[in-house]
C-alpha cells in the first residue's frame, strides 16, 4: 500500500515538474558555497537553465517601514528552501509576496517561466501552510483536504480517492470523517499540508507551519514534512524564526534581517562560514574578538598576532572582529606552543546536560572573552574546573573575519 | 494588461474585479439609502418651499417662534428627568445582575428587556388605564393629570429601562477580579472599594447610559402621541409639521434639532469605548461575586420591584385589551380584537407589519452580512471599504424620526426617479434596513473577525474563489450570528414607529402607525390589542430563536463539539 502510494506521489510529480525526474537531485547554487563570494544581497547566478522561481528587486513598504528592500533571490525546482530571520526581518512578507497574498510594491516574480508579479494568488500555482492551520471548523477532515479538488470539478470517486491518498500520506487515513476541532494541534498541521497538496501545486509555501505546536510535536513533524516534501519533491519554501528547523529541514537557508537577504547557502555553510556577524551570531553561538587585520594570513588580537585567512576586502591595518564558534575550541593535546595558542581562566562553567559551556578569559588580562563547549568526557580527563588556567587553541581555520562594528 | 497575456486559459471571471464590483455596488447602495435621505434633509433646512437657498432663515423662524421652542424646552426638560431617573435605576438593577448573588438573575434579565419587544407607546397605553381618567389608581396623582409630563417621563423611563441595563451591566461585567481581591487585601471598607474601584469601572457605561437614554427619549415619538396631551415636544412637533401642515421646511429644521443630542452622543460613545478597551487587560480574572445575605436580599427586593412595574405596564395593556368595556365591564371579550370595527384596514396592517418584518430580516441579513463580508474580507480597496464601513456605521447617529424625515425629503423630491416608491411596501422595508442598519452590521463585523483571516489565502491558493468559500465555510461558522441580526431586524420592524410614520402609504399601514391612529380615535382598548399583537408576535419570534439556537443549530453546528 505505502509503495502503491509512493508511485503514485511520483507521479504526480513527474506530471507536475515535466520531467525534472521523480528523485530531487536539489542542484545546489554554485554562489551558495563559498561564502564569502555571495553578495551581501544574496544574487545567485544560476548556473544551469532558468530557476522555477524567481524575484527580481522586489520592495515592499508599510508606511514608513521598508519591509523588503530590492530582494533578488532564485529558488531551483524542487528545492527545499528556507527563509530564517528575526521577526520582522521580513522573510513573511517575501513569502506572501511570492503567494500574491500581499503584492509587492516593485520588483517582479516569475514562476514555472511565467511572470506572475501582478497575478493574484488564484492564478499562480502553490499550496499553503499556516501557523494557525486555517483549516475550515465546520469540514470534516476528507472535506477540507478535497476543498481544491470539489472546484475543480472533478468525478467524486476521483475525489475520494486523491483524499484518502493524502491523508494516508500524512498518517491520517482513518480520521477523515471527523471535524478539526477533534484533532490535536499536529495533526490538524498535518490535514491542512495535505490540503495545501492535494491539487498538486508546483511551489508549496509553508508559513511557520511548527511554531504553534508543543516541543515534542514539533521535531516529529519536522520529520515528516521533510520526508514528504521529499516523496514528491515539490519546490517548498517554509518561513521560520526557528534556526534549529531551519538547519535540520533546509536544502538551502535564506537568512534576512532588516528586509535584505544577509546569507544564502546550505546548512553547513551558513553555520561555518557565515558572511556577516549577524548571521554568525543568528545561528548558532560565536564569540567576537576585536582585532586589527595585518595582511592576507594574520590578525591582531589584543597585540597577539594569529594566524587565520583575511578576506582580501579588509586592508591591512582596517578594525575587523573575529568570530570562533565554542565547539572549534581546541583543549585537547594542545600545549601552548603552538601559533594560535592562548593561556586561559575558566571563569565559569554552566552545565548543559551532555556538555557545558564555558567563559574563558585570557590569563593575566581581562580583554579577551570566549566561549567554549567541553565535553563531559574532556572536563573528566582534563580535571577541569572553574579558576583553572589552560592553554587552548584557536584553530587558523575556524577563525572567520567580519568587520568591525560601527560604533553604536 | 501583461497580467491577460499570461494568465492561464482555464481561469474564467477575476475574483479582485468581482469583489470590486460588488463593493461599488454596495457603496452606492448604502449612499442611496444611508448619506442621500440625509443630505436632503439637511438641504431642505436651508431652503425655502419652492427649493430656494435661504441660508439659516428656517433656522431663526424656528427660534423666534414661541410655540416651537416650549416644544424643544420641553423636549429637553422631560429627557433630562427621564435619564436622571434611569440611569440610576438601571445601575442598581445591572449591579444585582452582575455583581450580587441574588436568586433569579436569569428571571430578572428576561423581565428588564421585556420592553424591547413591545412598540415604545405600549407603556403609555398602560398608564392611560392606570393613571388615566379612568385609571383605577388616579388617586395617587393627587390631582395631577397623568397626560403631559408625568406620563411621557414615566412611560420613557420604561422604554429607555433595557438599554440602559444592557450598556451598564456590560460595563460592570467588565471587571478585575484581581482590584478587589487587593481592595480587600488591604482592608478597605465597602463604600470605598464601590467609589474607588466599581464605580470608576462602571464610569463609561454610565456616561454611554445616560446619552443613549437622553437621545431615546428626545427622538421618541410614540409615547408623547399618546399621552403628552397639550405637552408639546420636538418629535410630535416634527410629526405636526410635516403630516398636518405640510411645513417640510420646519420638520427639517426640528428633524437637524433632533440630529444634535444624537450625533453627540454617537461621538462620546465612540470616544468612551476606545478608552474602555484598555480598562480590562487580558490578564485581568473575571469577577465572582460572594454571597452577602443583607445585600443580596435589598437587591432581590428592589429587582422584584422594578421586575414588578415592567411587566405590569406590559400586562396592563394586554389586560385591558381583553376587557369588555373599561372601567365598568370588566368581563373578558375578544371583542377589541376585531379590529375592522376600529380601523379601515382591519388585520391588514398587522399582516402588512408582518411581511415587512419578514423582508426585512431577510433582505437586510442578506445585505448586511454581504456588506461586512466585502469590508471586512475581501482585498479590494481600502478607501472604498472604509468609506462603506463609514456609511455603516452612521445610522447609530441618526434617530429613526430624522431618517424618516430625511426618507420624505428624499422619495418626496421631484427630481429623484425613486419618487414611484413613495408609500410603498419597499420604502418601508429600505428605510427600516437603513434605520437598524449598524448594530446588525456591527455584530456581523464583530462574528467575521472571529474567522482566521487565512481561510481567503487558503482558498485562493486552492483556487477557490472567494464566493464559494463564503457560501460554504464562512455562512455555517456564523449562523449564530445570522440569526441574531434576523431577529433583532424582525423585532426592531415589528415596533417601530417614529421613521415609517412618514413613509407608509394607503395600502402600507403598518400595526404600529395603525395603534397610533386607534389611539387618536379614542379606541385605545383596540390600540392596546394591536400592540399586544405585535408584543407577542416579537417574543415568539425571539423564543422560536432561542429554540432554534438550542436545538437545530445544536444538531448543524456540530462540529463545534470536541
Amino acid at each position: 500500500m505505502g509503495q502503491a502510494l509512493r508511485e503514485q506521489g511520483r507521479t504526480e510529480v513527474s506530471d507536475e515538474t515535466s520531467g525534472s525526474g521523480p528523485a530531487p537531485d536539489p542542484v545546489i547554487q554554485t554562489t551558495g558555497i563559498g561564502g564569502q563570494d555571495v553578495t551581501a544581497d544574496g544574487t545567485a547566478e544560476t548556473a544551469a537553465g532558468e530557476a522555477f522561481l524567481s524575484a527580481r528587486a522586489l520592495s515592499k513598504s508599510f508606511g514608513q517601514f521598508q519591509a523588503l528592500k530590492s530582494i533578488d533571490l532564485d529558488v531551483n525546482r524542487g528545492e527545499f528552501v528556507c527563509f530564517l530571520g528575526p521577526s520582522g526581518c521580513g522573510k513573511t512578507t517575501l513569502l506572501r509576496a511570492i503567494a500574491g497574498l500581499d503584492r509587492q510594491d516593485s520588483g517582479t516574480i516569475r514562476m514555472g517561466g511565467r511572470d506572475v508579479s501582478q497575478a493574484p494568488p488564484s492564478e499562480r500555482d502553490f499550496g499553503i501552510v499556516f501557523q494557525s492551520y486555517a483549516l475550515f471548523p465546520n469540514l470534516t477532515i476528507a472535506d477540507n483536504v478535497g476543498y481544491g479538488l470539489v472546484n475543480q470539478r472533478r468525478p467524486k470517486a476521483e475525489i475520494a480517492a486523491r483524499v484518502n491518498e493524502l491523508l494516508s500520506l500524512v498518517g491520517l487515513k482513518e480520521q477523515g470523517v471527523k471535524y478539526p476541532v477533534q484533532l490535536s494541534g499536529g495533526q490538524q498541521q498535518r490535514v491542512a499540508l495535505a490540503r495545501a497538496l492535494a491539487t498538486s501545486p508546483g511551489l508549496l509555501l509553508l508559513d511557520e507551519p511548527l511554531s504553534a505546536l508543543d516541543a515534542q510535536v514539533r521535531l516529529r513533524l519536522r520529520e515528516e514534512i521533510r520526508s514528504v516534501q521529499k516523496r514528491l519533491g515539490v519546490t517548498t519554501i517554509m518561513v521560520t524564526h526557528d534556526q534549529e528547523e531551519a538547519l535540520s529541514m533546509a536544502e538551502r537557508i535564506v537568512v534576512m534581517n532588516h528586509g535584505v537577504i544577509e546569507q544564502v547557502g546550505s546548512p553547513e555553510d551558513i553555520y561555518r562560514k557565515p558572511a556577516s556577524a549577524f548571521v554568525a551570531e543568528f545561528i548558532g553561538r560565536i564569540s567576537f574578538l576585536p582585532g586589527i587585520a595585518r595582511g592576507p594570513d594574520a590578525v591582531e588580537i589584543d597585540g597577539r598576532r594569529f594566524a587565520c585567512k583575511v578576506p582580501a576586502a579588509f586592508a591591512p591595518g582596517a578594525p575587523v572582529l573575529v568570530g570562533l564558534r565554542p565547539e572549534a575550541v581546541r583543549v585537547r593535546g594542545v600545549t601552548g606552543k603552538e601559533g594560535n595558542a592562548l593561556s586561559v581562566r575558566i571563569a565559569d562553567l554552566e552545565f548543559l546536560g551532555p556538555y557545558c559551556r564555558a567563559m574563558l578569559v585570557e590569563d593575566g588580562g581581562a580583554a579577551l572573552e570566549l566561549l567554549a563547549d567541553f565535553s563531559a568526557n574532556l572536563i573528566g580527563d582534563l580535571g577541569l574546573y572553574e579558576g583553572k588556567v589552560i592553554p587552548v587553541e584557536l584553530p587558523a581555520e575556524a577563525l572567520r573575519v567580519f568587520p568591525a562594528r560601527s560604533a553604536p | 494588461m501583461t497580467l491577460a497575456a499570461h494568465a492561464p486559459p482555464a481561469r474564467r471571471i477575476s475574483e479582485a474585479r468581482v469583489a470590486g464590483l460588488l463593493l461599488g455596488v454596495l457603496v452606492a447602495l448604502l449612499l442611496v439609502i444611508i448619506a442621500l435621505p440625509l443630505w436632503a434633509l439637511l438641504s431642505k433646512s436651508v431652503q425655502n418651499a419652492d427649493g430656494g437657498f435661504v441660508g439659516l432663515k428656517n433656522f431663526i423662524t424656528y427660534f423666534s417662534t414661541p410655540s416651537l421652542v416650549t416644544a424643544l424646552t420641553n423636549s429637553l426638560f422631560v429627557a433630562l428627568l427621564t435619564t436622571l431617573i434611569v440611569v440610576p435605576l438601571a445601575f442598581l438593577f445591572a449591579y444585582a445582575l452582575t455583581r450580587s448573588c441574588m436568586p433569579g438573575k436569569g428571571l430578572f434579565t428576561a423581565l428588564a428587556l421585556l420592553p424591547i419587544f413591545a412598540p415604545s407607546l405600549l407603556s403609555a397605553i398602560s398608564l392611560i388605564y392606570i393613571f388615566g381618567n379612568q385609571g383605577f389608581l388616579k388617586s395617587l396623582l393627587m390631582g395631577r393629570d397623568i397626560y403631559g409630563a408625568i406620563g411621557i417621563v414615566f412611560a420613557q423611563c420604561c422604554y429607555c429601562f433595557p438599554h440602559a441595563v444592557m450598556i451598564i451591566a456590560t460595563a460592570l461585567r467588565m471587571a478585575d477580579g484581581r482590584l478587589y481581591e487587593v481592595a480587600d487585601a488591604l482592608g478597605t471598607t465597602p463604600t470605598r472599594v464601590f467609589l474607588t474601584v466599581t464605580l470608576p469601572g462602571a464610569r463609561y457605561g454610565l456616561i454611554s447610559a445616560a446619552f443613549v437614554v437622553f437621545t431615546l427619549v428626545i427622538t421618541d415619538f410614540g409615547i408623547p402621541k399618546v399621552i403628552g396631551g397639550q405637552f408639546n415636544v420636538l418629535a410630535t412637533d416634527a410629526y405636526k409639521q410635516i403630516v398636518g401642515q405640510q411645513n417640510f421646511e420646519m420638520g427639517a429644521v426640528v428633524g437637524l434639532i433632533l440630529l444634535a443630542p444624537a450625533v453627540l452622543a454617537f461621538a462620546v460613545d465612540r470616544h468612551i469605548q476606545k478608552r474602555q478597551v484598555a480598562l480590562l487587560s487580558a490578564r485581568a480574572v473575571p469577577y465572582e461575586p460572594k454571597p452577602k445575605a443583607g445585600r443580596d436580599m435589598a437587591l432581590l427586593a428592589f429587582c422584584a420591584a422594578i421586575g414588578l412595574i415592567l411587566a405590569g405596564m406590559l400586562g396592563m395593556a394586554v389586560w385591558a385589551s381583553f376587557i369588555q368595556y373599561w372601567p365598568y365591564n370588566l368581563t373578558l371579550s375578544l371583542k377589541h380584537y376585531d379590529f375592522a370595527e376600529y380601523e379601515p384596514g382591519g388585520w391588514g396592517p398587522y399582516l402588512t407589519s408582518l411581511k415587512m418584518a419578514g423582508l426585512v430580516a431577510i433582505i437586510g441579513t442578506g445585505l448586511i452580512l454581504i456588506g461586512a463580508y466585502l469590508i471586512e474580507k475581501t482585498k479590494g480597496s481600502l478607501i472604498l471599504r472604509g468609506f462603506a464601513h463609514l456609511l455603516a456605521m452612521l445610522p447609530m447617529a441618526v434617530p429613526g424620526l430624522v431618517l424618516g424625515l430625511g426618507y420624505v425629503f428624499f422619495v418626496n423630491a421631484k427630481w429623484n426617479p425613486l419618487n414611484i416608491f413613495y408609500g410603498t411596501l419597499t420604502v418601508l422595508v429600505v428605510n427600516t434596513i437603513a434605520h437598524f442598519y449598524t448594530v446588525a452590521h456591527i455584530t456581523a463585523t464583530t462574528a467575521l473577525k472571529q474567522i482566521d483571516t487565512e481561510f481567503e489565502s487558503v482558498s485562493a491558493s486552492l483556487k477557490v474563489p472567494f464566493w464559494v468559500t463564503f457560501r460554504r465555510v464562512t455562512v455555517p461558522i456564523t449562523l449564530p450570528a445570522i440569526l441574531d441580526i434576523a431577529v433583532y431586524m424582525f423585532v426592531n420592524a415589528l415596533t417601530t414607529i417614529s421613521a415609517v410614520v412618514f413613509l407608509y402609504g394607503p395600502g402600507t399601514k403598518l400595526a404600529s402607525i395603525a395603534i397610533v391612529h386607534m389611539d387618536e380615535a379614542g379606541a385605545t382598548a383596540a390600540a392596546a390589542a394591536m400592540a399586544t399583537c405585535i408584543v407577542l408576535t416579537a417574543i415568539a419570534a425571539k423564543l422560536m430563536h432561542l429554540l432554534l439556537d438550542r436545538f437545530v443549530l445544536g444538531h448543524l453546528q456540530r462540529w463545534r463539539k470536541r
